[in-house]
């Protein structure tokens, strides 16, 4: 068998480190914010965190679902996590990122080291049929956190309408007078719309890094693409986050230039859906003993990239508002503006409609040229994972090849690793592809 | 040009030796137990035995099943899904369809004329779309397994099973003999509860004639009849179906010897 080497030359990310060091220092910062006088706040990775960035620079979140991939990831701790929910009285059929977050709170033992450190308030967007029943559990386990809940769920991007921005905007503002209310603070409307701008700037700069993918060969994989992509999950309004998406991109635009791959011996390009089982990322890197690279998945570049379809048909990056020349000057417009935005954000549009989201898969598995696409049939999302068997109808009848296998993105016990594996070998063998090495 | 094919199976060993891709020289069968690598060789030798050849003339190995990598003399392997299509559309040319029920899993694939696979399914998890869920139910019915086929075919009756484990399904068959439901019957809601799960899997995949059924669990003719009751299509039984793994692999060993 041939080693690893291939006909691509490749060389690890140089900015790696920070990114490690921008979500190290999210948690940490989140964890300490007492001992600052700050303030810390829970809510949900689409949750409109450049709200709550107006009470001030010392106002750390925690965001949920990445927070329970991380459990995830460690498996032992997850498995505690989940046993702890389940003697709660809450059914396996729930959320998994939902249930480690809630185990992690009932274990009282955070992640990241020390006990769990207790919200002083919750901020969450509603489009999830979880999402804010996840909260109102959390502020009743945690003894009555003060709660707040915008409803986004008002249709597809193709539906959006002025009575409908007003129905969100109306919220926003309503919850700017909770959290004035909540926390004592005085509104700072300079702090919004500095998040605003940096929530469109860094979710518009993560897709131009995903667009970067359509090269041959690809400058990132998937694996590696889920380290980077958490950043917007943790906290898309920050200024550490979009400059680092944009210090990336020059980075992958050099890769590109330079001819540097993420897999050197890619002869293969597939896709994955949504969320990948979080204990078990080596799947993405057993791939590439075929020859194989995993370009990203819809989840990676639409749960947080901003999109939109250009007059040619290619899937592009959404200009931002300051690059189309919007100006905004104040809350009512800051609001308005992020209101827009999100409503477009890809992963929202399948809560609708199966169809939109084969729509989408289908666009990138045509213009990032996929030979294949893998689907994961995920248990414990009941959200995102609605559809996924029409999906594979759709990506099938569009004419690409497509592996499904049943797993659970936060809870092992539902993911055989042996047999995912080799239904990933007879998947590789239907594209022609053969093992280079072990 | 001789080459060899072997099966590596959950619980049995399959090797097939081929004559110039074309002659079955030989075919022979061990039990794996728990020295699957020993049971391998022992195959492999009385398949050599039976064609009067000795290893040396064998000229390419090439392994398949869950546990391939217990055949290290093999140069290379093929997945089982792979291996099932090229020898089902060897020995069956118009087969488009296999489905494969063996020890340990259930698949379903979709070929083509050249036993290139379109598209393939396996069931997860649950032993409930496998033959080891066949022989637990035999245990839970103290039947021997090959009675357990003509048992059910002698009933009339039905009887919904709705267990999708192998464990809960022991249970509930240990239920419906307190309940003094008749064996033959329960031996068919059993046929029946394997056959729906199948089933599922075929139509998920899609199916298009012929519709053929390879492994051990095929032998069972009260399953086939399940089958072709469910698919509404004639299911047909090849020849050995155990061994069309093992002489896909075969197939594939002459394939990679250049054999034309």
């Amino acid at each position: 068998m041939a080693d690893k080497k291939g006909k691509y030359p490749t060389e690890p990310l140089k900015c790696w480190d920070k990114a490690k060091k921008i979500r190290e220092d999210y948690y940490r910062n989140y964890a300490a914010a007492h001992d600052k006088g700050g303030l810390r706040w829970a809510g949900g990775a689409w949750t409109f965190d450049a709200i709550p960035a107006g009470l001030g620079d010392d106002v750390y979140p925690i965001t949920s679902e990445p927070y329970g991939a991380s459990c995830a990831y460690d498996k032992k701790f997850s498995l505690r996590c989940l046993e702890a929910t389940e003697k709660a009285g809450y059914a396996r059929d729930l959320c998994a990122y939902m249930r480690n977050y809630w185990g992690s709170i009932l274990l009282n033992e955070f992640a990241f080291g020390g006990p769990f450190p207790k919200p002083d308030f919750l901020w969450q967007d509603h489009i999830c049929c979880s999402h804010a029943k996840w909260y109102q559990v959390v502020s009743e386990l945690e003894h009555g956190i003060p709660h707040y809940s915008i409803d986004v769920a008002v249709g597809p991007e193709s539906e959006i309408n002025p009575n409908k921005i007003d129905y969100i905007v109306g919220q926003m503002h309503d919850g700017i007078e909770f959290l004035e209310k909540t926390t004592g603070r005085k509104y700072q409307d300079n702090l919004l719309i500095k998040a605003v701008k940096n929530t469109c700037r860094a979710t518009s700069t993560w897709a131009k890094v995903c667009e970067l993918n359509k090269t041959v060969p690809a400058p990132l994989d998937e694996k590696s693409m889920y380290s980077l992509y958490v950043l917007g999950t943790i906290q898309k309004s920050s200024q550490a986050v979009a400059d680092f998406y944009e210090e990336l991109l020059k980075e992958v635009q050099d890769r590109v230039a330079r001819g540097i791959a993420a897999t050197p011996n890619e002869r293969c390009r597939v896709m994955s859906d949504t969320q990948p089982p979080w204990g078990f990322l080596s799947v993405f890197r057993y791939l590439e003993k075929f020859g194989t690279v995993s370009i990203g998945s819809l989840y990676t570049f639409g749960l947080i990239g901003a999109w939109e379809v250009a007059p040619d048909g290619q899937w592009v990056h959404r200009k931002t508002p300051m690059e189309t020349g919007v100006s905004i000057n104040d809350r009512d417009k800051a609001l308005r503006v992020l209101t827009e935005w999100e409503l477009h954000k890809p992963e929202w549009q399948h809560f609708y409609s199966p169809h939109l989201k084969s729509e989408m898969m289908i666009r990138i598995a045509k213009q990032w040229k996929l030979d294949g696409v893998m689907l994961h049939y995920n248990r414990g999302c009941e959200g995102l994972s609605l559809g996924i068997a029409e999906n594979r109808l759709a990506l099938l009848k569009a004419g690409f090849p497509v592996m499904v296998f049943e797993g659970n993105m936060g809870d092992e016990r539902e993911f055989d690793m042996t047999r995912t594996m080799s239904r990933i070998d007879s998947f590789m063998e239907t594209l022609g592809m053969k093992k280079e090495f072990d | 040009m001789i080459t060899a094919g072997i099966d590596m199976g959950a619980k049995t060993i399959k090797v097939v030796l081929l004559e110039d891709g074309k002659k079955i020289r030989a075919k022979a069968k061990e039990l794996g137990g728990t020295d699957t690598k020993a049971a391998g060789e022992k195959a492999f030798n009385a398949a050599l035995f039976q064609a009067g050849l000795k290893m040396a003339e064998v000229s390419h190995i090439t392994s398949t099943g869950a546990g391939a990598a217990g055949a290290p003399y093999a140069r290379d392997k093929i997945t089982e899904v792979g291996a099932d299509a090229k020898g089902a559309v060897f020995l069956h040319p118009a087969a488009r369809t296999v489905i494969d029920v063996g020890a340990e899993e259930g698949k379903t694939l979709r070929c083509d004329a050249h036993g290139k696979v379109i598209d393939f399914a396996v069931n997860e998890k649950c032993a409930a779309g496998a033959g080891s869920f066949m022989e637990s139910m035999a245990r839970a019915l103290e039947v021997k397994l090959e009675e357990l086929g003509p048992l059910a075919l002698q009933s009339s009756g039905t009887i919904p099973m709705n267990a999708q484990c192998a464990v809960f399904a022991e249970s509930e068959v240990v239920t419906l003999v307190h309940q003094k439901h008749s064996k033959m019957d329960i031996a068919k809601a059993v046929h029946d509860a394997i056959g729906d799960r199948i089933t599922s899997m075929v139509r998920k995949v899609g199916f298009e004639p012929d519709v053929v059924l390879i492994g051990g669990v095929s032998k069972n003719p009260a399953f086939v009849e399940t089958m072709r009751r469910n698919l509404q299509v004639d299911v047909k039984v090849l020849d050995d179906p155990e061994f069309v793994g093992a002489l896909g692999a075969a197939i594939v060993a002459a394939e990679n010897a250049g054999v034309k």
